[in-house]
């Protein structure tokens, strides 16, 4: 009986097939087409940095667990997907060494320095982004040029600099280039085609709940319709529904990052709330803030602080729960 | 002797045992806010120690005058005081560095460090210790803020006293300068010192533990 009451963090084990283990493949699964088109669309350097981020991440759980003197948890894939994610970060003209660094932030400093697996109360991978970003600006500027398929071209030979989607002079891309992710960004938000289809794949397998990616994507729409008040056209430039869902890192965030099940609710509305939330500090970020030109990151880290009072305020009703009369009414 | 051994040993509890940043935590805003260049650490460290030390040694002389009910009123005058001599001084002498610590001078005045001293010890001891401590407390706090302020500087400039330092092909790593990297540096600093200081206790122990045996 004891055994049986055991609180554990999320994710919760329903049976013995799901796995924390079986959970981190399925993302792994996921994420892999867009691996697959990053490496496509950026060549070696992407590669290249996808293999430093996992392997620094899986190194640095595998020595803080030693060092600390911890059961190792390498084997339950984890560290591999923050790693993934992180390098989707990235952009293609990073050098190695910010991978290496993003990820000793995001696993040793945000995930294991707050109690391993469960407790970081912000996603790993974003924390060691922003950090990031922060730190070196111009490095971490997503303006490389893709040159689709060209294995051969370094990223430095024909790295041309170019203006990224959501910059101040927004350069004008086709709905299909935006699709298809043939534009500069970070190595994993470009390719919109594949990360549909893994998330997909996760509200299939069921390791994703519908109601995050479904209420920040439709918030976002709704909010830049009402905002823009076109659909599309070509002539508007960045300054459309399409445009804007379909550029920088929105459909990343709404399927991979903002739905991690450790820093986002457990109750149904208060993933509802979380995904509305995060599409709205998108919204603002987005239209009203200068200096930045892409806010993704930051939406979801902002709602992940606000993780515990939403779960807080949304506890779900219990059957049969009847709400106590207030005192002194119908008294 | 024994009345020197023990002014020495009120000297060290202020660096060691007691030191207001890392084992106590005190002081957080200044620490956090002007640790940014070794210089202002330093500058910081050394004017918070010369409030201290004074503040301590005339809270100590009029110990037995100050009523009980009015006391913190009286700190603060005290305080205050010397406060104003300090920032004045730096004004008429160090321009540059009381420019670059700007608002943080003033606010020494409202140093909790200073406030715990004065109500936790000079309050009640006599003031040579209580001198003998304002001086430890303040070699304390600015060991801690030339620790912390040239580590933040080294990574987050790539120089130490405004002279570089690492090789040219270092980048810079922006955010330890700005106020987010002071609380990650804080936090890291905190650990390292502490697990030194849990690490040294053990040792001492169990050198103890050998020799009664």
């Amino acid at each position: 009986m004891q055994r049986k009451l055991v609180v554990s963090s999320s994710p919760h084990l329903r049976n013995e097939g799901v796995s924390t283990r079986r959970l981190m493949l399925d993302v792994i699964i996921a994420l892999l087409p867009t691996a697959v088109a990053s490496v496509w669309f950026f060549g070696g350097a992407a590669l290249n940095l996808l293999l430093v981020a996992v392997i620094t991440a899986v190194a640095a759980e595998y020595f803080y667990q030693k060092l600390t003197k911890q059961k190792t948890t390498v084997s339950d894939l984890s560290a591999v997907v923050t790693g993934m994610l992180l390098a989707f970060n990235l952009p293609a003209s990073a050098p190695w060494w910010i991978a290496a660094i993003g990820s000793v932030i995001a696993i040793v400093l945000v995930k294991q320095m707050f109690g391993g697996m469960g407790q970081n109360f912000m996603n790993p991978a974003l924390i060691a982004r922003t950090i990031l970003m922060l730190s070196w600006a111009s490095l971490m500027a997503a303006n490389v040029l893709p040159h689709a398929g060209q294995w051969v071209a370094a990223a430095g030979a024909d790295a041309v600099a170019s203006a990224t989607p959501l910059g101040e002079n927004p350069a004008s891309y086709s709905l299909w280039q935006l699709f298809s992710g043939n534009i500069p960004g970070m190595l994993g938000e470009t390719c919109k085609l594949t990360l549909i289809l893994g998330g997909i794949y996760l509200l299939v397998r069921g390791v994703i709940d519908w109601r995050i990616p479904a209420a920040f994507i439709g918030t976002a729409f709704v909010l830049f319709w009402i905002y823009y008040g076109t659909l599309y056209s070509v002539e508007s430039g960045s300054a459309n529904v399409l445009y804007q869902l379909l550029s920088g890192g929105l459909l990343l965030g709404a399927f991979f990052m903002a739905t991690d099940y450790v820093t986002s609710p457990v109750s149904p509305w208060g993933r509802v709330i979380m995904g509305v939330g995060c599409a709205s500090v998108l919204f603002v970020i987005r239209v009203y803030n200068p200096s930045y030109p892409e806010g993704c990151s930051f939406a979801i880290l902002f709602m992940n602080v606000l993780t515990p009072l939403i779960d807080k305020l949304t506890v779900p009703k219990p059957f049969g729960y009847v709400k106590p009369a207030k005192p002194g009414k119908g008294a | 002797m024994s009345e020197k051994k023990n002014l020495r040993k009120i000297f060290m509890n202020g660096i060691l045992d007691e030191n207001p940043t890392f084992r106590m935590v005190l002081g957080m805003c200044p620490t956090l806010a002007i640790s940014t260049a070794v210089n202002q650490g330093i500058g910081m460290g050394l004017a918070t120690t010369f409030v201290l030390v004074f503040s301590n040694l005339v809270i100590s002389l009029l110990r037995n005058i100050i009523p009980e009910k009015v006391r913190i009123p009286s700190f603060v005058v005290v305080i205050a005081t010397f406060v104003t001599i300090v920032d004045q001084l730096m004004k008429a002498f160090v321009p540059a560095l009381s420019q670059s610590l700007g608002v943080y001078i003033p606010l020494i005045v409202v140093n909790c460090i200073i406030f715990a001293r004065a109500e936790s010890y000079a309050f009640k001891q006599p003031p040579m210790a209580s001198l003998v401590d304002g001086l430890g407390m303040g070699a304390g706090f600015t060991l801690a803020l030339i620790l912390l302020s040239s580590v933040r500087e080294l990574l987050g400039s790539g120089t130490l006293m405004g002279a570089q330092v690492m090789p040219a092909s270092y980048h810079p790593m922006a955010i330890i300068i700005r106020p987010p990297g002071g609380f990650i540096m804080l936090g890291l600093l905190l650990l390292v010192v502490n697990a030194a200081v849990k690490a040294m206790q053990k040792h001492k122990a169990s050198r103890a533990k050998e020799e009664s045996v």
